[in-house]
């Protein structure tokens, strides 16, 4: 007679705006530490596949989700598509971001609005999905990710950084709610990291940044999705309601 | 009473309430002690054993056993 235990059932983890970036390094980390990941995109569907298979050489199940989170209630529906179509939801990660730079004088109404519902109302609606379904599961993982400027300000992003911040008021607010059903909240506040987005950056900006960076250089997407694969996973148990800086020292907290 | 019945294990579990004190008459907040998060799971709780769906503005006017019970009988 053989006894052996079934395998326990494979962790889901979703990261919206996944099919490139930061987003796609934090899937791919996700998937080497064994979780199934839901790969969003919004516009890039081929780059999102692309991601999922290379998830999937990992053993890991990968499957796209298309969503344009400029509506919120998209991100929601998202949601709720990723849980009905892995079983279950164990970790969020609100990656899903845009900018829309410009003075504030300059700044249209618009242009905040985009950035605002994009960023942080779009994390809101995913996080009130995600919860609904982590109560009753009485575990689960939120993962912000916010940006140093949500911390030390920027100019030209009024819209960008009151997102940024906003997202930590809702990383703490969340966290104090939910932590009595042993779900953890948490933000990440990457710094200047090699990007599309930094690298639109002007050279003037990128080098007077260099100099306010005591490690004296950009970071790699792989270096923030280490962190986020840290707080989804088991050792991170005890970890709720903080904010980390993957800055290379840009904003001492 | 088998709506009864299964509307009280929920309860039980939802709130982690002694099954006695769960009367028909029984307030969730003032007699059962539940806060405002465990009356939300408690609804989900009972939305998820009978299959229905509670909008939030009936789930406000569930604030007793007997009330959740009606509730449920008048949806099946």
């Amino acid at each position: 007679m053989t006894d052996q235990p079934s395998p326990q059932p494979r962790k889901v983890a979703l990261v919206t705006g996944s099919s490139r970036g930061l987003g796609r390094a934090m899937a791919l980390q996700l998937a080497a530490a064994g979780f199934d990941v839901a790969i969003h995109y919004g516009r890039n569907a081929a780059e999102a596949e692309k991601v999922a298979e290379t998830a999937r050489a990992h053993g890991v199940a990968a499957q796209v989700f298309g969503a344009d989170l400029t509506t919120p209630a998209n991100a929601g529906a998202l949601v709720e598509h990723v849980i009905a179509a892995f079983g279950r939801l164990d970790v969020l990660v609100n990656n899903a971001g845009i900018t829309r730079d410009t003075l504030a004088v300059r700044m249209k109404d618009e242009d905040w609005q985009a950035v605002l519902d994009t960023n942080l109302t779009s994390a809101f609606t995913a996080s009130r999905a995600a919860l609904k379904h982590m109560m009753r599961a009485r575990t689960g993982r939120i993962i912000n990710i916010a940006s140093v400027v949500g911390l030390m300000g920027n100019p030209g992003q009024a819209n960008y950084v009151a997102s940024k911040a906003g997202l930590i008021g809702l990383t703490k607010a969340l966290a104090k709610e939910y932590g009595g059903r042993g779900i953890t909240v948490n933000a990440v506040a990457p710094g200047f990291i090699e990007s599309d987005m930094t690298a639109a950056l002007p050279e003037a900006t990128r080098t007077a940044y260099l100099g306010g960076i005591p490690l004296a250089r950009f970071g790699q997407p792989e270096e923030v999705a280490a962190v986020v694969a840290f707080l989804a996973s088991d050792a991170a148990a005890y970890i709720t309601a903080q904010v980390i800086g993957v800055d290379g020292g840009l904003y001492p907290h | 009473m088998a709506t009864f019945d299964d509307v009280k294990e929920v309860i039980v579990e939802k709130l982690g309430v002694d099954a006695e004190k769960v009367t028909p008459e029984a307030r969730f907040v003032e007699d059962l002690g539940a806060d405002s998060l465990e009356t939300v799971e408690l609804i989900m709780g009972l939305e998820d054993k009978f299959g229905v769906t509670i909008s939030d503005e009936d789930a406000e006017s569930i604030r007793t056993v007997q009330a959740a019970v009606s509730f449920i009988e008048g949806k099946q």
